[in-house]
């Protein structure tokens, strides 16, 4: 080798080397005296890296969109808008139903003039979205008319209604203040499922009560006497449905809710009131998109620790409203959260666009509903599959077990390579430490996180760069047995381990990056470090090692080489 | 030079049923386990909260209570299937885990209340030892619910397999189709026998496990295809040595390569073994399996069967060369002589050493 060769590549490791170094231990800052010192540099080393979750402590949470309930209520809202259409265009409808399952949501409608289903189709199509052909295909046949909705419409829905959830919980999470969440859809797309990492945040209760509260707020009629009778309340659903004088079921236009008035505070705790049911009217007067905000406050006359919710509508939403209950005085209207009647009130004078949600709740409580209804209504309801937390002391506790082993595990290896290889061990040391460092570096640079799994990739790299190494100078000896001399040795083993070198690194990174864009989580922390380590090695192991191989046989020449 | 091994001549070919044999014979043991196992209404593997579903809670206490205090308390407040198992590192800590249940059960909150009873629990904010009052924090949970348990399930074995495939491709490519197929079968081998192994001691199966295993599916190629390489270059040097002669050369010579390398990362998967902690345990211990395995594997189960391909495919074509009186379809770039039968060959062996 030339020397101009040998310099060039001192130079590219050297500079390598600093920007590693600098990568890892360096202040992102400019730097100050006590930057260098060892407390600058841990602080450094600190912020440089971003540990995991399952390192620093907080929240993993996997929460999925429950889509099909959303399609589910859609079909359904259908189903009575369609009955409604066509009974408001005068024609009759004898039965139908909203027919749900897997993969099949359709309405079907059978009109009592079974030679009348185009004028009906008409009717309804014209009133309610089912005339939409990019969403429901229409098929008519023996007298009922049949809206399917469509396989790629019911997977676009799902994804909107998915995104949607995700924006109400950014909203919420936002809200709740919480620091340097990150918010992402996980897995597959048609799983919708949304992945949630709080760092620092140890106990999710309150997180995931706000964020799974669905805030479909309505206000709704409630069928009965007007004032001054009381509200008209049943004991029993049963009791409620027979009101309704159908023959047992609830005719389209009407819905048995249970109502029961909360027992939020402490002092009440003791006496639940009894559950009751009330008919109400269906569709709802207003609900909660046409809300402009809610706010909690002291309830008026209540006790000191009993709190409600005041609302305030929008413009078209408060036109609605005061219609409505210039038209209903004195009647009964009710306040409708997630399907449960909260509170009932009669109409004393028009409302337009203020209204309340009583129900005795306690401070935080009404907070929490208030920042949820602000976000406004989940499209569907969510569940939770997955939550992790990891609180900050077992975090140090893995941080401690995983240094401790790489430590370990770097002083064995460090000490077999210098007994065995003696001269040419502290080249692969040299390596394997400039490995350790560039790898740190090469995590900072990507962005990447450290995990636990992570810490594990690092020491397994430790033993896949030590073995590069080992098969270059088990190389070099069988050349040297074979009678070459020192420089063609090196260079025959340098030569040919690099052949299997390169198939055994793209064989682990193949399988590694399978991990890393399929696997979940830990898995992904571990593939990370092992890819970066292995691209690494390919400089440390090879270049590094064999420049310092050139720079001994330029010095002087050798009668025996140390391996 | 200190060496640890000088010019072995081991006939690996020859005793290859044995090594077979003993291969076969782990791999049913193992399946033997899962078998006998999910027969008598067992669990096959123990599944951890990764795949089976279920909340894990740690706790660390102040005075820590007997084992059998916890049990009771839990016990007490209906969780009649917890589990308590003590950390080998901590001595404060355990672990309290609650097998699934229905959709809306919150593990963690029963558990907070079984705890109750030994005194409060720290405010989230605060660390156990800043507060004078409390008796224990929670200071770790993992809760995964039916759905995600199965689907993680699902996903692990299909990225597992997504990984072999992706492998067989690129030896294909780099080497021959029946080297490819050779790596993977001894690969999908050393699965196997390790899985076998948490099935027999019951060792809890958990997400990093898998990992573990795609380490290992990494580690044993990585080995077989130091051998393949030595393999591919003696044929070219030594064109007519016969593939049987040239593979027993080729792992003799890689040998104290695949012995120090490997050996070097057991001594880290050791050290990941005795100071990794508990969390990192199941994933050191599969390696730890895993890496005796992959090294028996690249030497003792992939090549014998590239050699028994290679020699079938080669008296393939070589039946077909004489019956249609055509040159050979593979092997038309190989040497001419390449494969005498196995138990000829076995004779000149023993000859030769």
């Amino acid at each position: 080798m030339k020397k101009q060769n040998l310099l060039l590549r001192v130079i590219i490791i050297v500079v390598v080397t600093l920007l590693g170094l600098y990568a890892v231990i360096g202040p992102r800052h400019r730097p100050t005296l006590a930057d260098f010192k060892w407390s600058g540099i841990k602080q450094s080393l600190a912020t440089n890296i971003h540990l995991g979750l399952d390192l620093q402590g907080g929240s993993h949470l996997v929460m999925r969109v429950k889509t099909e309930e959303f399609l589910r209520r859609l079909t359904e809202d259908n189903f009575v808008a369609a009955q409604n259409a066509a009974k408001d265009a005068g024609y009759d409808v004898k039965g139908g139903r909203a027919d749900i399952g897997p993969g099949n949501y359709r309405v079907v409608v059978e009109p009592a003039d079974t030679s009348k289903t185009a004028e009906i189709k008409e009717a309804v199509e014209k009133k309610v979205e089912l005339g939409d052909t990019s969403v429901w295909s229409y098929s008519g046949s023996g007298g009922t008319l049949t809206w399917s909705m469509t396989g790629a419409a019911e997977r676009t829905l799902a994804d909107n209604a998915t995104t949607q959830a995700l924006n109400i919980i950014e909203s919420r999470i936002n809200a709740l203040g919480i620091a340097e969440p990150t918010l992402q859809t996980h897995g597959a797309q048609t799983s919708h499922q949304i992945l949630l990492q709080m760092p620092g945040v140890q106990d999710p209760e309150r997180v995931k009560d706000v964020l799974r509260g669905e805030s479909r707020l309505e206000l709704v009629h409630v069928i009965g006497p007007p004032s001054p009778q009381p509200a008209t309340t049943y004991p029993s659903e049963a009791e409620a449905i027979n009101s309704l004088n159908s023959a047992g079921t609830v005719p389209p236009n009407r819905k048995v809710l249970p109502y029961q008035e909360r027992n939020e505070t402490a002092a009440d705790q003791t006496q639940p009131k009894p559950k009751q049911w009330v008919v109400v009217e269906i569709p709802a007067i207003i609900d909660g998109s046409e809300l402009r905000n809610a706010l909690a406050s002291q309830s008026q006359g209540g006790r000191a620790d009993e709190y409600e919710i005041d609302f305030s509508l929008k413009k078209a939403g408060a036109d609605k409203f005061g219609a409505w209950t210039g038209s209903h005085i004195n009647e009964y209207m009710g306040v409708v959260l997630n399907g449960e009647v909260r509170s009932i009130a009669f109409i004393k004078s028009q409302i337009y666009d203020r209204g309340q949600i009583t129900g005795r709740f306690s401070k935080q409580t009404a907070e929490d509903l208030a920042l949820t209804l602000r976000s406004g209504a989940l499209p569907a309801p969510i569940e939770y599959l997955e939550e992790r937390t990891v609180g900050p002391s077992l975090g140090a506790d893995s941080i401690k077990a995983g240094v401790r082993a790489s430590l370990v595990g770097l002083a064995l290896v460090i000490f077999f390579m210098l007994v065995y290889y003696r001269g040419s061990g502290v080249n692969a040391v040299v390596a394997l430490i400039l490995n350790m460092i560039l790898m740190m570096a090469g995590l900072i640079l990507f962005g990447a996180t450290l995990t636990l799994p992570g810490i594990a990739g690092i020491i397994l790299t430790i033993g896949m760069a030590v073995d590069s190494n080992v098969l270059i100078f088990e190389r070099i000896r069988e050349e040297l047995r074979s009678g070459k001399t020192i420089p063609s040795a090196v260079d025959l083993g340098f030569n040919r381990a690099f052949i299997t070198i390169i198939d055994t690194h793209v064989t682990t990174i193949i399988s590694s990056l399978f991990l890393f864009v399929f696997g979940t989580g830990p898995i992904r922390g571990f593939a990370v470090t092992l890819v970066i380590g292995l691209l690494i090695n390919l400089f440390s192991a090879v270049y590094v090692s064999r420049t310092i191989f050139i720079w001994l046989l330029s010095r002087r020449k050798m009668e025996s080489l140390s391996i | 030079m200190f060496q640890i091994l000088h010019d072995v001549n081991i006939d690996w070919l020859g005793n290859r049923r044995w090594f077979i044999g003993i291969s076969v014979l782990l791999m049913l043991a193992g399946l033997g386990s899962a078998i006998v196992r999910q027969a008598t209404g067992r669990d096959a593997f123990n599944l951890g909260v990764d795949f089976k579903g279920g909340t894990v809670v740690t706790a660390r206490f102040k005075q820590r209570p007997a084992d059998d205090a916890i049990r009771a308390a839990l016990v007490g407040k209906g969780l009649n299937d917890a589990v308590v198992q003590p950390v080998t590192d901590r001595t404060d800590t355990v672990l309290i885990k609650v097998p699934l249940e229905g959709e809306g059960q919150d593990g963690r909150a029963r558990v907070r209340e079984a705890l109750n009873s030994f005194g409060t629990e720290t405010a989230p904010a605060t660390e156990l030892e800043a507060d004078p009052n409390a008796a224990y924090k929670i200071v770790g949970t993992d809760a995964v619910g039916a759905i995600a348990g199965a689907q993680l399930r699902n996903k692990a074995i299909a990225v597992t397999l997504a990984a072999l495939v992706g492998i067989l491709f690129y030896i294909a490519v780099r080497f021959e189709w029946t080297y490819g197929a050779a790596a993977v079968i001894a690969v999908f081998h050393d699965v196997l026998v390790t899985l076998g192994f948490f099935s027999i001691f019951q060792l809890e199966v958990s997400l990093t496990v898998i990992a573990a295993l795609l380490t290992l599916v990494g580690f044993s190629v990585n080995d077989t295809i130091v051998v393949f390489d030595r393999i591919r270059e003696n044929r070219k040097l030594h064109r007519r040595d016969s593939l049987y002669k040239i593979t027993n050369d080729s792992i003799n010579q890689t040998l104290s390569r695949t012995i120090i390398a490997n050996g070097l990362v057991f001594l880290s998967v050791l050290a990941m073994v005795l100071f990794g902690g508990d969390v990192l345990r199941g994933f050191s211990l599969a390696l730890f399996i895993g890496v005796v395995f992959g090294t028996y594997s690249s030497v003792a189960v992939a090549s014998p069967i590239m050699v028994w391909w290679e020699q079938r495919l080669e008296a393939a074509n070589r039946a077909a060369a004489l019956s249609f009186n055509q040159p050979p379809v593979r092997g038309g770039a190989r040497p001419a002589q390449v494969a005498p039968g196995p138990r000829k060959q076995r004779s000149t062996g023993a000859g030769r050493a």
